[in-house]
């Protein structure tokens, strides 16, 4: 990455940041965030994080952009999974240890269907 | 204790023993002696495991799992099988129940969030994420068409108030530090959160690192700052490593280090680690650890504005003060503005804890009502008990009894009430909290942090203590409620820092409320709560009490006696009052007096 400059710089990063985004939705890649703050690690968030990377390299999938979040105010139910299929709207799981981890990326990530016990309503 | 690798619960409600759970305990038991596994594995009698209605049902731990729908006959399977040979017998196995949870939420329509806004939605560690939601869009604007007063005055006229204590404007800050004719000046960030039970800025700084940031370079540049540091508690490695990664990035990205986006202007910053003492969130004492030495409050003034670190003017805001400020340039001071009260603008975060249904933090618009926050945002009281009291502006703040439901929560609101803002931790308190108990759990929290350095503090927090854990214990006497009246007045009035400033308020603030508690220990020796374990016994109820014998094998005094399937009794002079006999009872036959 080049340094930024100048203001147009910056929009211009802005911009290339935006359309990578959309540009995977497009393709209708697959979106895993897991949270990685404090309470999702101390509720096992590794673990999860584990699992879902284990799946995607046995299963050999490509295409899934896997990346981490903060906390998003639901401590309780972490470790919190949230999963984006294309356009599709994002679905926030609760309570995803390893083993739900692989169930949701085997049902929701590659099956499409929605793992609705573990579903948290937004 | 023996220690048992396996424990079996068998729900024993009536409803389970109609369909045969006692059959099905004896036959487990018989086989647990057949295949010598008695001795591994205990057999419990509990109650609710799932709804009863495909019973007898139990539960097999450490696994956890739970199976339904047995019968005598089944139990030499199930201990061959699972208990003897670890495989689970599947054909009893309880699906997994759907992810219903009355606490379960969306998060409630009377949060707003701002300084939330990106966490759990961005990748914290990916300056792009944050680039692509306008990040430092608000750093450019000002850098390339506002001065410095003109910022200063947005961030005035916004109504921001400083987010980590005595809520002092935070524009009005800035220009005063600004003012002061010395240089370099420098800026801190106040990332201690030592109150107990709050993690607000954490989660501002796990989540969304670069507000932080962001919200420091536009402060530097209306200051003229050239350098910030940020102090942050060791005990938050992940925030720690998270910001110094955002740091790194903006680096790279050339947001901080010399001529930024061009303007001319120069500024950088770091992380200093804290050893998490909560003296340290005191801004002169933050100050001196910044520098490296002892983490201990010196006299103000003067101020941090005029003489802070190395001497020099230093700014010093909390985390959410800063995180506020990009929205603020992007959205305008108005727009803000259109958020609180008239004197409390915007949004604040709080650490919901205690006995509420959800806890956790929320973020909600100033002028709030506490009953608003407990009853909407939190869901309510726990297991729907009545409301006793909140304790809100942590351990130095002030607990306010029911007729406070309605204060709006705003700065003067709270401190004319007698508690305060604070940092935004707030404990929910059910009817069965004893006030006098919660009481000396702050002041056992403060006295324990008292730097030292001034004596009211130090000794006073102490005299406090002794008094309260001795009326706690019974043994309190007259006069005692007026010596700490006494002690509070002369601490507040003498103490070098806000902590002993701050640290009676909890005593000051029961007193006042909830005196006739006060009384009941000292006069009549009775907790009214029944929770001070020196003014409290334990009773089995015999009419409720099956026998079942899991009260006597968990008391740790063996204090309770009884024959098996027969009611049991509490020696009160052998017993300690842990409660652990009540915690196991699964039929609620156990009573406080
Ligand atoms: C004992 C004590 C502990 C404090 N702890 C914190 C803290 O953890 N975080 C914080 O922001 N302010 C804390 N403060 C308040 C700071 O001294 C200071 O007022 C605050 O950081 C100013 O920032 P603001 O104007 O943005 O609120 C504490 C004060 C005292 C007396």
């Amino acid at each position: 990455m080049t340094t930024i400059k100048s203001l147009e710089d910056l929009k211009k990063l802005r911009e290339q940041a935006l359309q990578k985004r959309d540009v995977k939705r497009a393709e209708g890649a697959a979106q895993v965030i897991v949270g990685m703050g404090t309470c999702g690690i101390a509720a096992g968030a590794r673990e999860t994080m584990k699992a879902v990377l284990e799946t995607i390299e046995q299963e050999g999938l490509s295409g899934i952009l896997v990346t981490q979040t903060g906390c998003i105010g639901l401590c309780e139910k972490e470790p919190i999974m949230q999963v984006v299929v294309g356009d599709g709207p994002k679905v926030v799981y609760g309570k995803v240890s390893a083993d739900v981890a692989r169930q949701i990326m085997k049902e929701h990530v590659i099956g499409g269907k929605v793992v609705e016990n573990h579903v948290i309503p937004m | 204790m023996k220690y048992y690798r396996t424990h079996v619960l068998v729900c024993a409600d009536p409803e389970c023993i109609k369909r045969g759970a006692h059959e099905v305990i004896d036959s487990l038991q018989d086989e647990l002696v057949a295949q010598g596994l008695i001795d591994e594995v205990q057999v419990l009698e509990t109650s609710r495991i799932g709804g009863c209605s495909d019973g007898p049902e139990m539960v097999v731990y450490p696994e956890g799992v739970h199976y339904s729908g047995l019968t005598p006959d089944d139990m030499p399977y199930i201990v061959e099988e699972h208990l003897l040979k670890g495989r689970i017998a599947k054909k009893f196995v309880v699906p997994d129940v759907p992810f219903t949870d009355e606490e379960l939420r969306a998060p409630s329509a009377k949060e707003v969030r701002i300084v939330l806004k990106n966490c759990g939605q961005i990748d914290p560690e990916n300056i792009e994420d944050y680039l692509a939601v306008d990040g430092y869009m608000a750093l450019a604007k000002v850098l390339t068409e506002m001065t410095p007063d003109e910022v200063i005055d947005t961030v005035t006229r916004s109504g921001l108030r400083g987010r980590g204590g005595a809520g002092f404007s935070v524009g009005k800050k800035w220009q005063i530090t600004r003012n002061v004719q010395d240089w370099p000046k420098y800026l801190t960030c106040n990332a201690d959160e030592g109150d107990p039970g709050a993690f607000m800025n954490r989660r501002v700084l796990e989540g969304d690192p670069h507000s932080v940031i962001e919200g420091m370079i536009i402060s530097a540049y209306a200051i003229g700052a050239s350098y910030g540091y940020v102090y942050c508690r060791a005990e938050y490695p992940i925030a720690v490593r998270t910001l110094n990664i955002a740091i790194q990035q903006a680096r790279a990205l050339g947001l901080l280090g010399e001529n930024i986006l061009g303007s001319g202007f120069s500024y950088d910053m770091e992380v200093r680690m804290g050893a998490g003492a909560f003296v340290c969130g005191e801004e002169t004492a933050l100050i001196a650890s910044v520098e490296g030495k002892r983490g201990e409050p010196r006299p103000r003034p003067p101020f941090p504005a005029v003489k802070g670190v190395w001497s020099k003017p230093t700014n010093n805001n909390n985390v959410e003060s800063y995180a506020n400020v990009p929205q603020i340039i992007l959205g305008g001071p108005d727009w803000y503005a259109s958020f609180g009260t008239e004197k409390s603008k915007g949004t604040k975060t709080f650490a919901l804890a205690g006995d509420v249904k959800r806890s956790g933090l929320v973020e909600v618009p100033l002028g709030i009502s506490l009953r608003d926050l407990v009853y909407d945002v939190g869901g309510g009281i726990k297991d729907d008990k009545g409301y006793k009291a909140i304790q809100i502006g942590g351990p130095m703040g002030g607990c306010l009894p029911i007729e406070y439901l309605d204060l709006p929560v705003d700065y003067e609101s709270l401190t004319s009430a007698g508690a305060m803002m604070g940092s935004g931790g707030v404990v929910v308190m059910d009817d069965e909290t004893c006030m006098v108990d919660i009481a000396r759990y702050f002041m056992d929290f403060t006295q324990d942090e008292s730097c030292g350095k001034c004596t009211p503090c130090r000794v006073g927090t102490r005299r406090i203590l002794e008094i309260l854990n001795r009326i706690c214990a019974g043994e309190g006497k007259d006069g005692d409620i007026e010596t700490l009246e006494m002690l509070c007045r002369e601490i507040k009035a003498t103490s070098l820092c806000g902590l002993g400033q701050g640290a009676p308020n909890p005593v000051e603030s029961t007193l006042k409320h909830f005196r006739h508690e006060y009384e009941a220990h000292i006069y009549e020796k009775r907790c009214p709560s029944k929770v001070c374990r020196a003014l409290i016994r334990y009773e089995i109820l015999t009419d409720i009490c099956t026998g079942c014998t899991v009260c006597a094998r968990n008391c740790p005094t063996n204090a309770i006696t009884g024959e098996r399937r027969k009611p049991h009794v509490i020696d009160p002079d052998t017993c300690v009052r842990c409660g652990i006999c009540m915690q196991v009872c699964n039929f609620n036959a156990i009573e406080i007096r």
